[in-house]
């Protein structure tokens, strides 16, 4: 019975131990002080470790062996390789490809979901309430949409002989359309998958920039009308500034997202395009670790994902912080 | 106290990285074997799934009682996660099946991950192996290891139409550059129509190109196997295949993006004039617009009365290495596969046996399956029997070969050289 009873663990500052000196309480109490803080934010500290940190260890761990199907249900011994899956991705012309079109990609995305976004922002603020209420009705549909259905249904619109865009387009006259296979060439591919990411993603930064514009105090802005300043130069001097950390957040939002973009590419390209012409990093992580079982190669693709993903947006961070006040 | 603080953090980060290495199961031979218990079965789950349900059942019912004591419990798995669920049952042994079906070109990673048994003492020791169909049994064997008995075999001919040849007095291809030919003039004739529907990701139907210009995917020197993709009469195989996604028989803006799935739909929705299509998309061209005007011969070689080696594709039944109850495992493999069994698939399900005499016996009475049966006994080819090939086959090294050359992208040479580097280098890294 004796293992059920408590026990206590031996801390070692125990306070009882003996110490030297008057100052001892006063430590004591520095002491409380310096911990009391870690102690309330230990509940987030473990809820972060278990479902951050964790998997990222992990994930790191798996890159650093030659991690296979044959390695995790032990045929074969496990090897720590080092860097070995770095090197062989540093070294493959084709993950240089993926990863500029990755860039190039996300990019794209990124400008013209928040030129999208933020102009339909605008234009909702000088809209009659009924014709706003239509837009967020019918953005929101959009991005309501899962991915997967939107895909599916981009494809429909968009294919070769039975798609209503080819046949509006040979119905107006452009018979080159006919038959016209938008995923054939690599640019028309990617565009194509571009074009429904910005669909399904720009209602989000429609709501927040309209909301943030709604926040703005009208006495800020007719403060300045008073002061004789045009339009142009309210939207630049006053409206912007106060946008700033709305639009920051909505761009790194939009960065990570469109960085991570799976789902689009993997249905519309039918996994990546012909001859792998449209894969992006997280699709080609999925083709090496999972399809092909190279689960060390797709961990080490996984840890290059995140490092490059938070050294944008602490870059991103600190050229916001130069130019303008911080968030 | 800074200094100490994070020297800790460095021995704990280095503890870290040596001693919590990823987690690996231990999937050793189960050493038991019992004789009674239940026998967990897997088969894959059909579009018609009655008729083999019903065939298996009967099967169920004569193994249970010859057997007393043991039971067979069936679960029918989709074919499409196929991969997670074997992975899975791979590194959770107890998880794990004691039989399961398989795609024969699944085989070798699956024994690669330790997870399916040597049968090979079982299959000598059964009478009716004796007239298993060779060049299929060779494509369960790894290191002269069995590791699986053919369950049934699938393989591809040349569908076309008989109504369009007619019309424009063409006879039907002997060699493949009669293919070519007649595609081309079909498609001449009706430029709506594609000359013969093929894919740039249609692996299975390159593969007679390959193969009968002599070419080979790989070949196994000592204990690895080389690309042969770069050799001279792979490159006219593939040369050969790609000529026909050209604009003037199966352009490539259509074409190069279609599987083997896609290049059949095209011909039974009647927008194509030939096919490579399997013996397994019999049923769904015989019910389409075209049934009466279609025909089927073997896919010619390179000269008249040959026939192109086909990929003989099709399904396993094997016995996994956790198992412990072998013996009867391999006692219901062996029912099931038998030659009564495989008849039985074949009069419900259209399954081709992988007996050679119920090869013939069926081919005689069954006109349909002749021209597949017929490129059965021409002999038939494999891919390369390793666990890297299921690699090579998730990249898309083998496709992307023939798309890079259909889209412009790579030159024969430059793309058969570029994939055989790609494939050795994924055989090297075993």
């Amino acid at each position: 019975m004796t293992a059920l009873a408590p026990v206590r663990p031996e801390s070692p500052r125990d306070p009882s131990t003996p110490s030297k000196g008057p100052t001892t309480a006063v430590r004591k109490i520095r002491r409380r002080a310096r911990l009391e803080p870690w102690f309330y934010l230990a509940p987030a500290f473990i809820v972060l470790i278990a479902l951050l940190g964790y998997p990222i260890f992990q994930l790191v761990n798996v890159s650093l062996y030659d991690y296979r199907q044959a390695q995790v249900s032990g045929k074969a011994p496990l090897k720590f390789t080092g860097l070995e899956n770095y090197q062989k991705l540093f070294a493959d012309p084709q993950f240089w490809t993926v990863l500029g079109n990755t860039v190039l990609f996300a990019a794209v995305c990124v400008v013209f979901t928040l030129l999208v976004g933020s102009s339909l922002a605008v234009l909702a603020t000088r809209l009659r309430p009924w014709v706003r209420s239509m837009l967020f009705v019918v953005s929101l549909g959009a991005w309501a949409t899962p991915a997967v259905t939107g895909s599916a249904v981009w494809l429909f619109l968009f294919d070769p002989t039975l798609g209503l865009v080819n046949k509006t387009l040979v119905g107006i006259g452009l018979t080159q359309f006919q038959g016209y296979s938008w995923t054939y060439d690599k640019w028309s591919g990617f565009g194509l998958v571009a074009s429904e990411v910005v669909w399904c993603s720009f209602p989000f930064v429609l709501v927040t920039v309209y909301a943030g514009i709604q926040a703005i105090p009208t006495e800020v802005i007719e403060a300045a009308r008073i002061d004789g300043a045009s339009m142009p130069r309210i939207a630049g001097s006053i409206m912007l500034p106060m946008l700033r950390p709305i639009v920051i957040v909505v761009t790194i939002q939009s960065i990570i997202w469109n960085f991570k973009i799976f789902s689009q590419i993997y249905i519309m390209t039918n996994g990546g395009g012909i001859a792998g012409q449209n894969l992006v990093l997280n699709v080609y992580g999925y083709q090496q670790a999972f399809a092909a079982s190279l689960y060390g190669l797709g961990s080490a693709l996984g840890v290059i994902m995140t490092a490059l993903l938070m050294v944008i947006t602490l870059v991103y961070l600190r050229i916001l912080k130069r130019t303008g006040e911080a968030l | 106290m800074k200094l100490a603080r994070s020297a800790a953090a460095i021995a704990i980060a280095a503890l870290a990285l040596t001693a919590c290495a990823p987690p690996t199961s231990n999937n050793a031979a189960s050493s038991s074997d019992e004789q009674t218990g239940t026998v967990r079965v897997w088969l894959f789950s059909e579009v018609n799934q009655d008729p083999k349900s019903a065939v298996v059942k009967e099967a169920i019912t004569e193994f249970e009682a010859a057997h007393s004591g043991a039971k067979i419990d069936v679960q029918y798995i989709p074919v499409d996660s196929r991969a997670e669920r074997f992975k899975a049952a791979f590194n959770d042994p107890s998880s794990a099946p004691d039989v399961a079906e398989f795609g024969n070109t699944d085989l070798a990673s699956y024994v690669a991950s330790g997870g399916l048994a040597d049968v090979t003492e079982d299959i000598k020791a059964w009478d009716e192996s004796k007239d298993l169909d060779q060049k299929i049994l060779d494509t369960t064997e790894i290191d002269g290891k069995n590791y699986g008995v053919p369950w049934f075999v699938g393989v591809r001919a040349l569908y076309y139409r008989t109504d369009l040849l007619q019309q424009l007095g063409l006879e039907v291809p002997k060699t493949l550059d009669d293919v070519e030919t007649v595609a081309r003039a079909v498609r001449a004739a009706n430029p709506d129509l594609l000359g013969i529907s093929v894919g740039g990701a249609a692996q299975f139907s390159a593969m007679p190109y390959l193969w009968a210009n002599g070419g080979e995917i790989a070949t196994k020197e000592g204990d690895k196997f080389v690309s042969g993709l770069d050799s001279t009469e792979s490159r006219e195989g593939v040369a050969a295949y790609t000529r026909l996604l050209k604009d003037d028989i199966c352009p490539a803006q259509t074409c190069a993006e279609f599987g083997g799935n896609a290049s059949v739909q095209q011909f039974i929705a009647g927008k194509s004039a030939m096919t490579i299509g399997g013996d397994f998309n019999y049923k769904a061209v015989s019910a389409s617009a075209i049934k009466d005007k279609f025909a089927v011969v073997p896919v010619p070689g390179k000269t008249a009365g040959s026939i192109a080696p086909a990929f003989a594709g099709g399904n396993n039944l094997g016995v996994f290495n956790s198992s412990k109850h072998h013996t009867l495992a391999a006692d219901f493999v062996k029912l099931l596969a038998s030659k009564k069994y495989q008849q039985k698939m074949f009069d419900s399900m259209g399954n081709l046996p992988t007996f050679s005499d119920v090869q013939q016996s069926v081919a005689d009475n069954n006109k349909q399956v002749e021209p597949f049966i017929n490129t059965l006994r021409a002999g038939t080819n494999f891919v390369p029997v390793t666990e890297t090939w299921s690699t090579i086959d998730a990249q898309g090294v083998f496709t992307g070969m023939y798309q890079k050359v259909v889209t412009g992208k790579a030159d024969v040479n430059t793309a058969t050289t570029e994939a055989a580097a790609a494939m050795n280098t994924a055989f090297g890294s075993k």
